[in-house]
């Protein structure tokens, strides 16, 4: 149904910016789930869900909560190493495939000048493509979330710890949120190949190098990192849950931060705001020149 | 459909130090075809760009039907549909699924989606690919499904830039004759086709250095720009020998007349309509093999050409 006004034009009824954002989310999402890029990265997951489904089943180890009795609960040490290591980078990925050049294509590809010129504001092209991109990223993860509890529930039973919903719950938060720093840098380029290249180095390598930096280094706490704050998926499973360690003394110290949970989400619920504050605006302002 | 207009009132657009478009005041309304000529650079584009929301104005003010873009871009855009440049569309999507995306975000009552899509597609001569994906055309496709897009929304105002770009000589064709049928509407083009703009429009505004040189009929541009005169091109069964090129040269009204190739010959003549007609029966009568007459040059052609040198 498309919401009327009274403002009609040319015996159209004007549509409401919320039922348009659903209209470019329907038929971005349907880009997405489309193109190849969706399958190469289900591929990746399955491969990935495949070789630690292999590893578990084959080898047994006790890193997966195999032969470990001195364990409470060795389901949970399985969903630890199984999602909890896994989990993050299938994000990161997701976010990279679907969200880094999500706002830049419209520029270089020029679809931008088949949606742009009709009547609607920026932002619901932004906020649409922004929801396709959580929606292909969000069934990504599920199919995750599908193997891991599959494996988990044919190895011990159908008691899944409680940590694992959580954690599934704060990796979707993470999605969330890492999504929105993507499309602030994919608005931030016009070119596909730069936007997907900063986001890449960014989460794989650059927040990672700031987080030892700041912790290993300068000794302070990353509070202002995504990545740290996405540790939370991990230290969740962990019983129990981590907190600050230092190894050595005097000058010779090494401390690891760990997030709490309060703290992690609201660092990615501020990354969040922040950032997609800030790519609607870069977005709503940049020009359509060739 | 009465009432519909495009106004640029002090439109500017600076790129840095580069003005591309400067003070350009222009009203056009009513319900007609207004060519938009100008040399690579001059400004169009830019112009078209300001009008549909895809860049913004350095300063003054771009109305559709009264509402300035930058206040009110939805409302604006509501009874105006545009092409600029050559859009792409979203590979995975079919045409079909890629218009009813606009008819839904344009508002096109539900009932009437199908309908319209497939009138716009028929026009296009596109029926066929409707549900094929779009990643799967060639260049022209998408510029016919592009033209299509147009259609959709029975818009009052049509802002079309270089619409025929990338189509082959029928798609060419086809597209004038769907910007004809445009009758009821205020079509804004832009083209570098002169004989394009000849056929399908009835004024013409032009620009130069994003400045606004001329805006009045086609008529009266030809007639106060183009001079006396104009050129055609015979073309004849066997060869022209230079007796009877002689022949030719001596016809009243004939300035110059060249061999293109041997069976070919441009010429050059003063005068109008009437003097073309009465130099079209002598040559028929001359008995020398004429098979064809085509005018090269058009009015509108000279006037282009004098107004843009003169700003050189």
């Amino acid at each position: 149904m498309i919401a009327m006004s009274s403002d009609n034009q040319g015996g159209n009824a004007r549509v409401s910016s919320l039922n348009q954002i659903r209209t470019v989310t329907k038929y971005a999402f349907l880009n997405y789930f489309r193109a190849r890029r969706f399958y190469v990265m289900l591929a990746i997951v399955l491969l990935v869900g495949g070789l630690l489904t292999f590893a578990a089943a084959y080898y047994r180890p006790a890193a997966f909560g195999f032969g470990t009795p001195s364990s409470e609960n060795p389901a949970l040490t399985l969903y630890s190493v199984f999602w909890g290591s896994f989990a993050t980078l299938v994000v990161l990925l997701s976010v990279v495939f679907f969200g880094g050049d999500a706002i830049s294509s419209e520029f270089q590809n020029k679809t931008g000048y088949f949606l742009i010129p009709n009547p609607l504001r920026r932002s619901v092209v932004y906020v649409g493509k922004w929801l396709a991109a959580l929606g292909a990223s969000t069934l990504i993860l599920g199919v995750f979330v599908l193997i891991a509890l599959a494996n988990g529930t044919y190895f011990f039973g159908f008691s899944i710890p409680y940590q694992f919903g959580e954690s599934v719950f704060f990796a979707w938060i993470y999605l969330v949120s890492a999504m929105g720093l993507t499309f602030l840098f994919s608005s931030l380029f016009k070119s596909s190949i730069t936007s997907i290249l900063t986001t890449v180095i960014l989460f794989l390598l650059a927040f990672d190098i700031v987080d030892l930096i700041a912790s290993v280094v300068a000794g302070i706490e990353p509070w202002f990192s995504i990545t740290y704050a996405g540790g939370i998926i991990a230290n969740v499973l962990t019983v129990p849950y981590p907190t600050k360690t230092t190894i050595g003394t005097g000058r010779f110290h090494i401390t690891t931060y760990y997030a709490s949970i309060p703290e992690g989400l609201a660092i990615m619920a501020v990354y969040f705001v922040v950032t997609a504050a800030l790519g609607l605006w870069l977005f709503e302002r940049k020009e359509f020149t060739s | 459909m009465s009432g519909s207009s495009i106004e640029a009132v002090n439109l500017s657009k600076s790129f840095g130090s580069f003005a591309a478009v400067s003070n350009l005041s222009l009203k056009l309304e009513g319900t007609k075809c207004i060519g938009f000529l100008g040399p690579n650079g001059a400004g169009k584009t830019t112009t078209m760009k300001m009008f549909t929301g895809l860049i913004s104005p350095t300063q003054g003010k771009a109305l559709i039907n009264g509402v300035d873009i930058k206040e009110d871009k939805k409302k604006a855009l509501g009874s105006c549909a545009s092409l600029i440049e050559t859009p792409e569309i979203y590979p995975a999507l079919t045409a079909r699924e890629a218009l009813m995306m606009l008819c839904e975000l344009r508002g096109v009552p539900k009932g009437e989606r199908t309908k319209r899509i497939d009138e716009a597609l028929g026009k296009v001569k596109m029926q066929e690919w409707a549900d094929k994906k779009v990643g799967s055309y060639s260049k022209g496709m998408k510029q016919r499904v592009n033209v299509a897009s147009t259609l959709l929304s029975d818009p009052q105002v049509i802002i079309l830039d270089e619409p025929s770009t990338g189509l082959d000589p029928r798609g060419q064709s086809e597209v004038r004759d769907i910007v004809k049928s445009l009758g009821n509407r205020l079509v804004f083009m832009s083209s570098h086709l002169l004989s394009e703009v000849t056929e399908v429009c009835q004024e013409v505004a032009m620009v130069d250095h994003g400045k606004l040189i001329v805006y009045d009929t086609i008529e009266n541009v030809t007639a106060k720009f183009a001079g006396d005169g104009g050129a055609a091109e015979a073309g004849f069964s066997r060869d022209v020998d230079e007796a009877t090129l002689a022949r030719i040269l001596r016809l009243e009204g004939v300035d110059k007349a060249q061999k293109s190739d041997p069976r070919h010959l441009s010429i050059r003549f003063k005068g109008g309509l009437q003097t073309q007609e009465r130099l079209f029966t002598q040559l028929a009568a001359m008995n020398i093999g004429i098979v064809s007459f085509r005018e090269t040059s058009t009015g509108l052609e000279d006037a282009y050409l004098k107004l843009i040198q003169e700003t050189l």
